[in-house]
């Protein structure tokens, strides 16, 4: 499945998510998680009474900067080369992966250290590395769990919230030599800390991504958890930033705005444990810059899609996402998952991922708890009309549609129909409804199916009051 | 063409109607005091808070590090057993037990504070060291990071982080961890900066 990514082979999302489903534990467990941190969400935002305030803010300053990007890539290369960085532009993914190997083999480095970051994971960068024969390490946990697993992340968060610690006392005794049997947490992390350690210190480089670039001083700015990401970018003599264009802000002012919200929408905590400004290479250290397009430049044009690029890779839409909570990440079969991954990843490949779209209920709860304000539900929307003109919809959600847009489109043959349906479904025996071929009947009971209509109930009820 | 000359016509030909640049308001009206709201928000992201010590610094670090091979201190206030100033490369500093910092200011709201090359020393002292102590002047707290981000302080130092309570992790299970990759514990202890 991690391989399909880079294929142009189609991604099958019910297909997918039937994998994930198939094991109780693991759904359950996921969908109690992500829950979970949409709530600790709510009550920050809740705490804060110019949240929305802030929503409006956030949104109108990546408005701004998207609509003038190349004026502020151009500051940004302006300060930072004068502070001493090298900065580089790649146009795509390959653009990135050579001039990154080229930093490195120009220097003898044999091992990069590495934060997370989902652009160097859109770069399927790391196998590139690999077989040019650099050791590269992933040194967030949840990342480290999934390379060591040879799985992509599966949240943008929190890579490895798929599985459980059973599964990861599995991954780390196969690989860095834990004890199988022991699945506490606090055990297994001490077991990732103390087998990364050691590659911090003789590494040749480190490697971060960026959630925030500022014009105005050139800075680079990382916001993570476990200190792995201050560690790469202060422990190596060499230091290099992977940078999406769509990053950048215009001053160091606007970062009070996104930074008092990246955290508490994603994992509902006030802040990162850091939140690290990279301006200038430390005395006798050396800093490169990427600044990568691979696609986006593209998604600016698109006059329905342009709103994505505000992303600013929080997290939330995944966490309160129902389809995303009960098929988990690796059923997308694309570097981003869950509600963002839908509309982000069709503007990569549109026919690879035209299912995509479709894994969503819109209920439109992503709109209401992106930071930036994007129309999430209304760009899935979108979509599923592109792919439907495009005719990349499967001949069986095709052919219902069809006989559902007859069915809705005459009040009688529907009236006919549903209270047909009603009654049928309270009559059915359990095994009709609750079978393999029934995808309703899937974790999940079906509700109580009404007496009556609601076209029978007014009409008993309502219509000769109104009337007289 | 260039990559970059090329990114940056493609970017410009995407057509996109100029939108306005909002001001950002400070959002500092009716907040807590800042003393109590750092305290609590420290306390919150895992950090301990520590009046300024009867006993000394000395006598406290002695106390609450008993043990500690190597303290490897970046502040006059107290010598340790390895001064910064001593040190220039930064994986020389993997077997620290304890760092001991200043920090320049500290945010009220998020319980965080502000650390940079100069605070350092050198800047691996604050992720390599196993346990990070944080000397803090209770006069220099502000209340929110709309206050933080307007310092001048940002823009000179070459890195500087808002460091927040030790490292943390709760990618397994989403069980917390406080001491993942970084400090296993950070405690911030009041004590105004000599005049």
């Amino acid at each position: 499945m991690a391989n399909d990514i880079f294929t142009d082979k189609k991604v099958d999302h019910v297909k997918g998510s039937r994998q994930f489903i198939a094991d109780e534990p693991h759904i359950a467990f996921h969908d109690k998680r992500l829950w979970t941190l949409r709530e600790l969400r709510d009550k920050e935002a809740h705490g804060i009474p110019e949240w929305e305030q802030l929503r409006e803010l956030a949104s109108a300053i990546k408005s701004h900067t998207l609509t003038h990007l190349a004026d502020y890539l151009e500051e940004f290369e302006r300060n930072a080369t004068a502070n001493g960085v090298t900065v580089h532009w790649a146009k795509d993914a390959a653009e990135h992966n050579r001039i990154v190997h080229e930093i490195l083999a120009a220097r003898g480095v044999e091992t990069l250290v590495k934060s997370k970051s989902m652009l160097t994971e859109e770069c399927n960068m790391r196998p590139y590395l690999e077989e040019r024969g650099i050791t590269v390490v992933e040194t967030d946990l949840g990342e480290r769990i999934q390379q060591l697993d040879d799985e992509p992340p599966t949240h943008i968060v929190v890579p490895a919230v798929h599985k459980l610690a059973k599964d990861v006392a599995e991954v780390f005794a196969d690989t860095i030599g834990t004890d199988r049997h022991n699945a506490d947490p606090h055990y297994l992390a001490e077991g990732m800390r103390q087998d990364t350690r050691p590659y911090f210190i003789k590494a040749g480089a480190g490697m971060t991504g960026c959630n925030f670039a500022v014009a105005e001083t050139g800075t680079v700015v990382t916001c993570t958890n476990e200190g792995n990401a201050d560690l790469s970018g202060n422990v190596p003599p060499l230091y290099i930033a992977s940078i999406g264009i769509e990053k950048l802000i215009p001053k160091m002012e606007h970062l009070g705005v996104f930074i008092r919200m990246l955290s508490r929408s994603a994992l509902g905590s006030p802040i990162t444990q850091y939140t690290s400004h990279f301006r200038a290479p430390r005395a006798g250290g050396e800093s490169h810059f990427i600044l990568v397009d691979n696609g986006r430049s593209d998604r600016l044009a698109m006059d329905d899609f342009w709103y994505s690029l505000k992303c600013i890779r929080c997290g939330a839409c995944m966490n309160t996402c129902p389809v995303y909570r009960r098929s988990g990440g690796l059923s997308y079969g694309g570097v981003y998952a869950g509600p963002i991954g839908a509309i982000i990843n069709p503007t990569f490949d549109l026919k690879k991922y035209s299912a995509l779209p479709f894994a969503s209920t819109l209920n439109g709860s992503c709109s209401n708890v992106c930071p930036v304000k994007i129309n999430i539900h209304e760009q899935i929307y979108k979509w599923r009309q592109i792919v439907v003109e495009q005719g990349q919809v499967s001949f069986v959600k095709k052919e219902s549609m069809k006989l559902a847009g007859k069915l809705l489109a005459d009040p009688k043959r529907y009236r006919a129909w549903s209270s047909g349906a009603g009654k049928a479904l309270a009559k059915l025996p359990r095994a009709f409804l609750y079978n393999p071929f029934n995808a309703w009947g899937k974790q999940r009971e079906l509700p109580e199916p009404p007496k009556q209509t609601f076209h029978q109930w007014y009409a008993a009820n309502r219509k000769p009051e109104t009337e007289a | 063409m260039s990559s970059r000359d090329a990114i940056l016509s493609k970017l410009r030909a995407a057509g996109r109607v100029p939108e306005p640049l909002p001001e950002v308001p400070l959002f500092d009206e009716g907040l807590p005091p800042v003393l109590d709201q750092f305290k609590a928000s420290l306390a919150r992201m895992g950090g301990q808070w520590v009046d300024a010590p009867a006993e000394g610094l000395d006598a406290w670090l002695g106390q609450r590090f008993a043990g500690a091979q190597v303290v490897c201190s970046a502040v006059p206030e107290t010598m340790g057993t390895l001064r910064i100033a001593t040190v220039t490369d930064p994986r020389a500093l993997e077997n620290v037990d304890v760092g001991i910092v200043r920090a320049r200011f500290a945010v009220a709201e998020t319980g965080s504070v502000w650390l940079s090359e100069a605070e350092y020393g050198v800047n691996s002292l604050g992720y390599l060291a196993q346990h990070l102590v944080v000397l803090l002047d209770p006069a220099a707290i502000l209340p929110n990071l709309h206050h933080a981000y307007r310092q001048a302080a940002f823009a000179d130092a070459r890195y500087c982080a808002l460091v927040t309570g030790p490292s943390a992790t709760a990618d397994i299970e989403g069980v917390l961890i406080r001491g993942a990759q970084g400090v296993r514990t950070l405690t911030v202890v009041a004590l105004a900066t000599p005049r």
